[in-house]
């Protein structure tokens, strides 16, 4: 029992310390910025207050949540998949759902019609159930972890090819928007999309925690999950919706955001001693906050007052963590 | 007959495609049933049809009068636990973690043990003795430690049968037979039925009640180890071409030299075994007496002499065996004498000794 105890204590630490990198985090992304605040300030200054208030705090709510999600969506395809180094974006969930996004953005925007929260996350996850649907084909008729993530960058280049391609034909004026959107970025968040966001994310963290019982067992291998009474091909479909559900929040919001679903999880796993989906579900979307919300952080510091794109940061600190999980499977075969 | 597990006329296969019709089996409590057969037969399609892990193309598999297509995914889970082949996946798990998944159909909805479940784990692990492993990581053991692991797994979810595909086959000797023991002890002591295959077919003798003969679409032999394990029909089973394997003694022997006799070994009392195997294994072809017919030494004979001069057991050599025995010896270019002393009832081969030294034949002996 006494090892039991220590491990459970481990896992509380784990969290506090992701907790506190959440709450520490916060308050840099919103006093850090073009112009530097002092939550004393706050009282006189009512520029600064706006500032906090209409933007920066929106914009760090919504990498909070949207960082989260994007973690637990990673975790969700890797326990799919067997696969260490699956994630939304480099299964081409996240390009699949920028296409569609764009196709829909496009074809409204043209008969200037303003596109709702609520509509593009539904297009987004339309795109995400295509693109996880060809996954899902090639997966049957291939073996090995690396052919499948190849197959999914592939969907995921047709994808942006066709995003491209529209783009190119939209109007001028849609363009910088569209651009910037499709190459991933926090910026311009309001508290509406935040409160659309922090819905859909709610409850779709309540019903991934709810698998957690399920995909401990589905972790052994489906062999021993079917003995253990579970539903396996229920359990499969309900992992795809709701992953392609977080996916394509992320996407309608931000747009595609490499890395942090592939890597955020093996970090996770690493700082809790466990893969066990109780602590993994709430601990990885914990992680995802933090390494979305430092990596907002960057972005928006580094050559500021010019921000940086958000997956050129995450690229730089996740795909590191990818080569790592790859050659410490290779070692221990 | 009340028999906790049966199937009526089942039907396995993959695909739709059936592999093996019409298979009715039964197993009571506390009783061990045993598939055999060659390599790709369908024993792994049987047991994993029995299992529900895949559909059955046909008939019913009943627990306990309960057809099992009836039951929830939970209740079977409390009725049967499976160990099979399939690795199973673990990360970052350490054996009583695996041991405890075996608890989940007891769960509530998070999964968290109870002290009650805690108890089970603990009991389990002693009962297959992996306590001084509980704590490692579950990728870090041996074979045999991982499949005793499974073991308590399985054991943990207090199934009322167990299925088992090949569960010894990477285990050495040692662990083999405490896998079995432990397989005996369960079906003692909580009655519980074990369904399993087996490559090993002298352990399956040794631990089955009931075995099953497993080889082309129907069923080949269902009965008792005696019932099954009849003079040449594991030849017969399993197509042997080279070799042989003998259902008496359980024991299986390699292709004998099939040339005329070069060397005759006058054997008795095992002490020709050893001798037999080296000839074999030098390619000498030989011929071997005279043996009683209850001899250690005849079966070994049978299956590797090229010539093999016998006698009822418990009688006399009489004087014809003892022409045969002559003759043969006389065909022979150099005798080997097993037999240090000759005992009362085996004056034949004194004699026989005598006889190939009068004629010149080269004679060495082996043992005291």
């Amino acid at each position: 029992m006494d090892q039991q105890q220590k491990r459970r204590q481990r896992y509380i630490a784990a969290c506090v310390i992701l907790i506190l990198g959440v709450v520490v985090l916060m308050i840099l992304n919103i006093c850090i910025g073009s112009v530097s605040i002092h939550l004393a300030d706050l009282r006189e200054d009512e520029t600064l207050r706006k500032i906090v208030w209409d933007i920066r705090m929106p914009r760090a709510f919504a990498v909070l949540i949207l960082g989260g999600a994007l973690a637990l969506a990673g975790y969700l395809l890797q326990t799919f998949f067997h696969n260490p180094i699956a994630g939304p974006f480099v299964l081409g969930i996240s390009s699949g759902a920028k296409m569609v996004v764009a196709l829909v953005m496009v074809f409204f925007l043209g008969k200037s019609i303003r596109v709702s929260s609520a509509a593009m996350i539904f297009a987004a996850f339309f795109g995400a159930m295509i693109s996880m649907g060809f996954v899902l084909l090639m997966s049957r008729r291939i073996q090995g972890m690396s052919m499948l993530v190849v197959s999914g960058v592939m969907i995921g280049y047709i994808c942006s090819a066709i995003t491209e391609l529209v783009v190119t034909f939209a109007d001028d004026a849609d363009i910088a928007n569209l651009h910037n959107w499709s190459q991933g970025s926090f910026s311009g968040m309001t508290w509406d999309n935040v409160k659309v966001m922090a819905g859909v994310i709610a409850v779709t963290f309540c019903m991934v925690f709810m698998l957690a019982k399920p995909l401990s067992a589905y972790q052994l291998g489906e062999v021993y999950a079917g003995n253990l009474g579970i539903n396996v091909k229920l359990l499969r479909l309900a992992m795809v919706v709701l992953s392609s559900i977080l996916s394509a929040c992320i996407v309608a919001f931000a747009g595609p955001i490499s890395f942090v679903g592939i890597a955020t999880p093996h970090l996770v796993k690493k700082l809790l001693g466990t893969a066990e989906p109780i602590w993994m579900i709430p601990a990885c979307f914990l992680g995802g906050s933090v390494f979305c919300l430092f990596c907002d952080l960057l972005a928006r510091m580094l050559l500021a007052p010019t921000e940086l794109s958000i997956s050129t940061v995450t690229a730089v600190f996740g795909a590191p963590v990818v080569l790592w999980v790859m050659i410490e499977r290779k070692k221990r075969k | 007959m009340d028999y906790y597990f049966q199937t009526e006329q089942i039907c396995v296969g993959y695909q739709g495609i059936p592999l093996i019709e019409n298979i009715t089996i039964e197993a009571g409590k506390g009783e061990i049933l045993t598939l055999i057969g060659p390599n790709g037969a369908g024993k792994s399609t049987i047991l994993k049809s029995i299992a529900r892990q895949l559909a059955l193309l046909g008939g019913i598999v009943r627990l306990d009068g309960q057809d099992i297509a009836g039951l929830s995914g939970n209740e079977l889970s409390r009725k049967m636990a499976v160990v099979f082949t399939e690795k199973l996946r673990t990360e970052m798990m350490t054996c009583r973690d695996v041991v405890a998944t075996g608890r989940y159909p007891y769960t509530g909805r998070f999964g968290i043990l109870s002290g009650e479940d805690h108890q089970a784990v603990e009991n389990a692990m002693e009962l297959v003795h992996i306590e001084e492993i509980k704590d490692q990581d579950f990728t870090k053991i041996s074979d045999g430690q991982r499949q005793r692991v499974m073991l308590a797994r399985a054991i943990c979810q207090e199934p009322q049968i167990l299925v088992l595909d090949e569960p010894t086959s990477f285990l050495d000797v040692k662990y083999k037979l405490e896998f079995l023991s432990v397989l005996q002890e369960l079906t003692r002591k909580k009655g519980l039925v074990v369904i399993m295959s087996l490559h090993e077919l002298e352990l399956a003798e040794r631990v089955s009640d009931k075995v099953l003969c497993v080889k082309g679409k129907y069923i080949e032999r269902f009965g008792s180890p005696d019932e099954i394990f009849q003079p040449g029909y594991i030849k017969e089973l399993f197509e042997i071409e080279t070799g042989s394997f003998d259902e008496e003694n359980n024991s299986m022997e390699l292709q004998p030299v099939q040339e005329k006799a070069k060397v005759f070994v006058i054997a008795g009392g095992g002490r020709g075994k050893p001798v037999y195997r080296r000839l074999q294994r030098a390619g000498i072809p030989f011929a071997s007496g005279i043996l009683f017919e209850n001899d250690l030494d005849y079966p070994v004979a049978r299956a590797l002499a090229a010539e093999i001069v016998a006698t009822e057991a418990f009688e006399p050599i009489p004087e014809e065996i003892f022409g045969a025995a002559k003759r043969s010896l006389d065909d022979c270019e150099r005798v080997i004498c097993c037999r240090g002393k000759f005992g009362a009832f085996e004056q034949a081969n004194e004699k026989l000794l005598s006889y190939a030294k009068e004629n010149g034949k080269p004679v060495s002996f082996v043992g005291k």
